[in-house]
C-alpha cells in the first residue's frame, strides 16, 4: 500500500489535542528566572538617562539592567540579505544604548523570580528621553530635508532590474494601465506568543525559543555574541505557528542568553500579546507603483514596476530580501516582451517588517492580478479572457519567463476550467447582471486570481547569485533502529505542518516499512544536527527530499549486507516493499531483518560498517511553482458598505499531494490569511508613530463568524525539480487570495465608476468610496 | 493571602493565593497544568479557555480567588480512561488543529456551545466559537469537527 497520497490522520494530533505540550512558556528549569522588558514609549528619541536602581531594590528582583549594561558584549542583530552595494545596514543593538527609533524598542529589563513581581518592577525603572522627530510616511522620508532615522539617511537600498526593451513596450501602447496600491502592514499573530528560556552549565548554553529556524538560528547567535557555536544549543519544541515572524534573530533571544551567562540561572523571557504586536515582525508595508502596456487585443507589451519597501527602523534577518523576492513575480503567469523592477528600501520609525506568509509573493501577485483585472475593464473583456490571452499555455512549459525563472510545469487552463465549473461562474456572472438591471443595493462582485509563485526556498546557487547570506539546501538522515523501526531526523522545523506524519508517509514508501514504526525528530540542534529550517514553503520540497534520498542511501548498504547474506551479486536483488528477494527465487532479508544485522554486525562482508542509518542533503535545482485558480464572489451592500463573501472556490495545483488533509489545510488557513488582509487587518501608526493596533481588540483577526466555507480541489501537474514531484503549499493560498477578494468588491463596485479599494476594504472605505 | 480551595481535573488543591492571581496562572505556574495556554491579554483569543463549574470561562479573565470552592475541568481531564474525549477525537478525524495552540480552548468553548445546542447549524457553530481565535486553519475543518463531535455524543447519550 502506497502511502504518499493518503489522507492520513496526523500523529501530532494527540499531543496537542490533550494538553501534553512543550510550548516553550510550560518550560520549567530549576532556580528558573523571569525577564520581562521595558520598552521605549517614544517612536525616535535619544535615551538621556536609565535609572534601574529603584527596581532592583524591590522584592523578588534579582537583576535590572539598561542597555549600557549590554552595550560591550550585545553586538548587532543580523541582516543575512545585502540585496544591492549601496545597501545601509544600521547597527542593532538588541537592547537600545543611545537612541530608540520604534516604539516598543527595548530599553531596560528586570529579572525577577516571578513574573508577577518582574511586572511589578518594570514600574519602578526611570528612563528619560529627549524626543526626535518621527519619520512615517514612505515618500515624506525619501525628501532631502526629512529627519533621519539613522545618520546615513532614509533610503536603505535601491535596486532596478530590466529585462527587454521596456521603452519600445510602451512606446504607441494602444492601452497603458497606470496604478498604484498600497499593500498594509501587517501583524502576523501565530497564536502562540513568542518565549525564550536559556539556560547554562557554565560552559555551554541551551536556548529554547518558539522559532521557526533552530539551526540558522544557533549560526546567529554565535556570530552576534562571540559564544562559540559549538557551545550553543539551540531547542525548537512545540511552536504555535509562525507564519514567517518567528524566521527571525530576535533582541530577546541574544539578551536571554547574555542574561543566563551573566547570572548563572536560567531565565525565561515569555512576550504578552501586547507586546508581540509591537515587537514581533511586522509584514508587507509597500508601495506599488505598475504601468502595463497592451496591445488593443489585451496582449501585454510590458510591465513597468515601482516599488517603494518600508524597511522600519531597522534591517533585520531577510528584511531587504522581502520586496526583492516579489522581484521575479509580478509578471506572473503571463507572457511579455519586457519589464522592469525597481524597489526603494525606506527607513521609518517603526517596527521593522520582514518575512510574513509568501514573503514578498503575494504583494506582487496581488498588483498583477489587480491590473489584470484593469486592463480587462478598460478593454470591456471578462477577466478571465484577457488572463487567457496572456498567460502560458500547458504545452510552452518549461517556459522561461520575462523575469528570468523557468516555470517547470503547470496547467493553468484545467485548474481554471476545473475553478470555473465548481464555481458556477457563467451563472454568477448572470446574477450579476441581474442585480445591476434591477438596481439591487446588494451588489455582486466576482474576483479572478490566477497566480502562480515561486517556493520551496532555494537553490542555493540562485541564493548565492541574489547576496543572499547562506543556502537553501537540507538535510535529512535516517536510523534503523536494531529492532526494525525506524528514526527520521530532519533539518525542517515544523511548527503545525505536519511534518512528522508527512515524512513518515515518505519513509514508509520509500523503505516499505509500516507508516506506524517510523518516528520523527527535529527542531533541536543536538539531535537535527544540520539543517535550514522551516519558511518559503520548502519543507517538503526540500526537506523531504533529503529524507527521501537517506531512504535511498539505507536502501544502498542494505542490499550489500543483503547480497552478502542471500550470497548473490548485489544487481540480483530486487526490493519491493520493505524486503530483497534474489530475482527468481524465494530467497529474501526484509529490511528489519538486515538492520538487525547490522547491528549485531556479526557477519557483515568488507568495507560495510555496523549501521545501515544514512544521511543525506538536498539542494533543488530550481524553485517550486505550484499555481491555481481562486474565485471569489462578494456580496457588497452598497448602503452599508458591508462586504460578505458568499463562495469562494480555489482549485490548486501543488504538484504530487503526499497528504490531501493537510494540503487542505494549508490551503485553507493560507486562503483565510489572505482574507484577512483584504477585508480586515491593519497595523495602525499614529501621526506620532505610536501603534494604534497592540491588542487583538485593535487588530482584527477574522474569527469563524468572518469566513466561509472555502471549496477546494486539486488538479496535480507534477513538478520536475524533485523526484517526487511536490510543489510547496504553505504560501499559495495566502498569495491566491488576497486579490481574489479585492478584484471581487471592485467589480461589485465598478458601474459605479470606482476602481479600487483601499485595502483592508472595510465597510467605511467602500462606503465612503460611493458617496 | 486568600486561601482558595479549588478542584482541578478531579484532583482538589488548596493554595495560597496574591488576589490578582489569574486563574490562568494558578493553573499553569502553581498547580503544572501547562495544557492550558495563553494567546494573549485582552480576553480575545480564547485559548485559555476552561470549564468552571461545567460552564466555559477565559481563565486570564478570572481570578483564582474566585475559583474558590469551583470545579475546574481543564483539555487535560477531558478524556477518560486514555481515550480522548469525542470532541477530541473529532478534532483529530478532520484535521481541525494544525499548530494545536488555539486547540484546548477550541474544544473547550465547542463542548459548551453543544451544552446549549447539541445539534447545532454550520452558523451556531461559526457564531458559538466567535470568541476563539484559529491563525492556521481557516475554520473550515473545526466547524466540521464540531458537527463530527455533536454527531459522536449525541450518539454517546443515545446509546448508554
Amino acid at each position: 500500500m502506497t502511502e504518499v497520497g493518503k489522507a492520513r490522520k496526523r500523529k501530532e494530533d494527540r499531543r496537542l489535542l490533550t494538553g501534553r505540550t512543550q510550548w516553550t512558556d510550560n518550560l520549567r528549569q530549576p532556580g528558573m528566572l523571569h525577564v520581562m522588558f521595558l520598552r521605549s514609549p517614544m517612536a525616535h528619541a535619544r535615551i538621556t538617562r536609565v535609572d534601574v536602581s529603584a527596581a532592583r531594590d524591590l522584592p523578588g528582583v534579582v537583576a535590572a539592567f539598561g542597555g549600557q549594561d549590554f552595550a560591550a558584549e550585545q553586538g548587532s542583530l543580523p541582516c543575512a540579505w545585502p540585496v544591492s552595494e549601496d545597501i545601509v545596514i544600521p547597527d542593532h543593538p538588541p537592547m537600545a544604548v543611545s537612541e530608540v527609533r520604534y516604539v516598543g524598542e527595548a530599553v531596560a529589563c528586570v529579572v525577577a523570580t516571578d513574573h508577577y513581581l518582574a511586572a511589578d518592577a518594570l514600574e519602578a525603572i526611570e528612563v528619560d528621553y529627549e524626543p526626535l522627530p518621527a519619520v512615517l510616511d514612505m515618500n515624506e522620508a525619501l525628501a532631502p530635508d526629512s529627519p533621519k532615522v539613522h545618520e546615513a539617511g532614509n533610503q536603505a537600498f535601491t535596486v532596478k532590474i530590466t529585462s527587454g526593451d521596456v521603452e519600445a513596450a510602451f512606446r504607441d501602447a494602444p492601452v497603458v494601465i497606470d496604478r498604484t496600491y498600497i499593500q498594509q502592514r501587517l501583524i502576523p499573530s501565530a497564536m502562540e506568543p513568542r518565549a525564550v528560556l536559556a539556560g547554562t552549565d557554565g560552559d555551554s548554553f541551551t536556548l529554547w525559543s518558539s522559532t521557526q529556524i533552530p539551526h540558522v538560528l544557533r549560526v546567529m547567535l554565535a556570530v552576534v555574541t562571540g559564544i562559540p557555536e559549538h557551545k550553543i544549543r539551540v531547542i525548537a519544541p512545540d511552536v504555535g505557528g509562525g507564519f514567517g515572524s518567528k524566521l527571525q534573530v530576535t533582541a530577546e533571544e541574544v539578551l536571554c542568553l547574555l542574561l543566563t551567562r551573566r547570572l548563572g540561572k536560567p531565565v525565561k523571557w515569555t512576550e504578552s500579546r501586547s507586546e508581540g504586536n509591537l515587537t514581533v515582525h511586522h509584514g508587507r508595508d509597500q508601495i506599488q507603483h505598475l504601468r502595463l502596456a497592451a496591445e488593443a487585443d489585451g496582449r501585454i507589451r510590458g510591465l513597468q514596476v515601482e516599488l517603494l519597501a518600508d524597511m522600519g527602523a531597522y534591517l533585520m534577518l531577510v528584511t531587504p530580501g522581502i520586496p526583492m523576492l516579489g522581484a521575479s513575480m509580478f509578471n506572473g503567469i503571463y507572457k511579455m516582451d519586457a519589464y522592469e523592477f525597481g524597489c526603494t528600501g525606506v527607513f521609518t520609525t517603526k517596527m521593522p517588517t520582514d518575512a510574513y506568509r509568501g514573503a514578498g509573493r503575494p504583494e506582487a501577485t496581488y498588483a498583477i492580478e489587480r491590473v489584470m483585472d484593469e486592463l480587462a475593464a478598460e478593454l470591456r473583456l471578462d477577466p478571465m479572457e484577457v488572463r487567457r490571452r496572456n498567460w502560458i499555455k500547458h504545452e510552452e512549459f518549461p517556459y522561461t519567463t520575462i523575469s528570468g525563472l523557468t516555470y517547470d510545469s503547470g496547467n493553468y487552463e484545467a485548474a481554471t476550467d476545473r475553478a470555473m465549473a465548481l464555481f458556477g461562474y457563467d451563472k454568477l456572472r448572470a446574477e450579476q447582471a441581474d442585480r445591476r438591471d434591477r438596481g439591487d443595493p446588494v451588489q455582486l462582485g466576482i474576483g479572478v486570481s490566477t497566480f502562480t509563485e515561486m517556493c520551496g526556498l532555494a537553490p542555493s546557487r540562485m541564493l548565492g547569485a541574489a547576496n543572499y547570506g547562506a543556502g537553501g539546501w537540507e538535510h535529512g538522515s535516517v536510523r534503523m533502529l536494531p529492532t526494525g523501526k525506524v528514526e527520521v531526523i530532519t533539518g525542517t522545523s515544523p511548527h503545525g505542518q505536519g511534518h512528522v506524519t508527512a515524512w513518515s508517509q515518505i519513509t514508509a514508501d520509500a523503505l516499505g516499512v509500516p507508516f506506524e514504526d517510523i518516528t520523527v525528530l527535529h527542531g533541536d540542534t543536538a539531535i537535527a544536527h544540520k539543517g535550514m529550517d522551516t519558511y518559503g514553503s520548502r519543507s517538503l520540497t526540500v526537506g523531504g527530499i533529503a529524507v527521501l534520498k537517506a531512504c535511498d542511501k539505507v536502501k544502498d548498504k542494505a542490499r550489500k549486507l543483503a547480497s552478502h547474506l542471500l550470497e548473490c551479486s548485489p544487481d540480483d536483488l530486487e526490493f519491493a516493499e520493505g524486503v530483497f528477494t534474489v530475482k527468481g527465487t524465494d530467497s529474501q532479508k526484509t529490511i528489519q531483518e538486515l538492520a538487525y544485522a547490522a547491528f549485531t554486525a556479526h557477519d557483515l562482508p568488507e568495507g560495510v560498517e555496523a549501521r545501515l542509518d544514512s544521511d543525506a542533503t538536498f539542494d533543488p535545482e530550481n524553485y517550486s511553482f505550484p499555481h491555481g485558480t481562486h474565485l471569489c464572489a462578494v456580496e457588497v451592500d452598497t448602503e452599508t458598505g458591508m462586504a460578505k463573501i458568499r463562495s469562494y472556490v480555489a482549485v490548486d495545483d501543488v504538484g504530487t499531494v503526499v497528504n490531501p488533509l493537510i494540503v487542505e489545510g494549508q490551503i485553507h488557513g493560507g486562503i483565510a490569511q489572505g482574507v484577512a488582509q483584504a477585508l480586515y487587518e491593519e497595523a495602525v501608526y499614529d501621526s506620532e508613530g505610536n501603534l494604534l493596533t497592540t491588542t487583538m481588540a485593535d487588530y482584527l483577526l477574522p474569527t469563524a463568524m468572518d469566513l466561509p466555507d472555502f471549496v477546494t480541489d486539486r488538479t496535480e501537474t507534477p513538478a520536475t525539480s524533485n523526484p517526487l514531484g511536490a510543489k510547496g503549499v504553505g504560501e499559495a493560498g495566502t498569495i491566491a487570495s488576497t486579490p481574489a477578494v479585492v478584484n471581487a468588491i471592485v467589480d461589485a463596485l465598478r458601474p459605479r465608476g470606482i476602481h479600487d479599494i483601499q485595502m483592508p476594504c472595510t465597510p467605511e472605505r467602500i462606503w465612503r468610496a460611493l458617496r | 493571602m486568600p486561601r482558595t480551595a479549588i478542584t482541578v481535573d478531579g484532583v482538589k488543591y488548596e493554595e495560597e493565593v496574591e488576589p490578582r492571581l489569574l486563574l490562568v496562572h494558578l493553573l499553569r505556574e502553581r498547580l503544572g497544568k501547562t495544557g492550558t495556554p495563553v494567546g494573549c491579554d485582552t480576553s480575545n483569543c480564547g485559548a485559555c479557555t476552561v470549564m468552571l463549574d461545567g460552564k466555559s470561562v477565559k481563565s486570564c479573565s478570572v481570578l483564582a480567588v474566585q475559583a474558590d470552592g469551583c470545579d475546574v475541568v481543564t483539555i487535560e481531564g477531558l478524556g477518560a480512561n486514555g481515550s480522548m474525549h469525542p470532541m477530541q477525537q473529532a478534532f483529530h478525524e478532520e484535521h481541525a488543529l494544525q499548530c494545536g495552540y488555539c486547540t484546548p480552548g477550541m474544544v473547550m468553548a465547542a463542548i459548551d456551545l453543544l451544552r446549549d445546542n447539541p445539534d447545532p447549524s454550520e452558523d451556531a457553530i461559526r457564531e458559538g466559537l466567535e470568541g476563539n481565535l484559529c491563525r492556521c486553519t481557516g475554520y473550515c475543518n473545526i466547524v466540521r469537527a464540531v458537527r463530527r463531535g455533536a454527531q459522536e455524543m449525541g450518539q454517546a447519550v443515545r446509546t448508554p
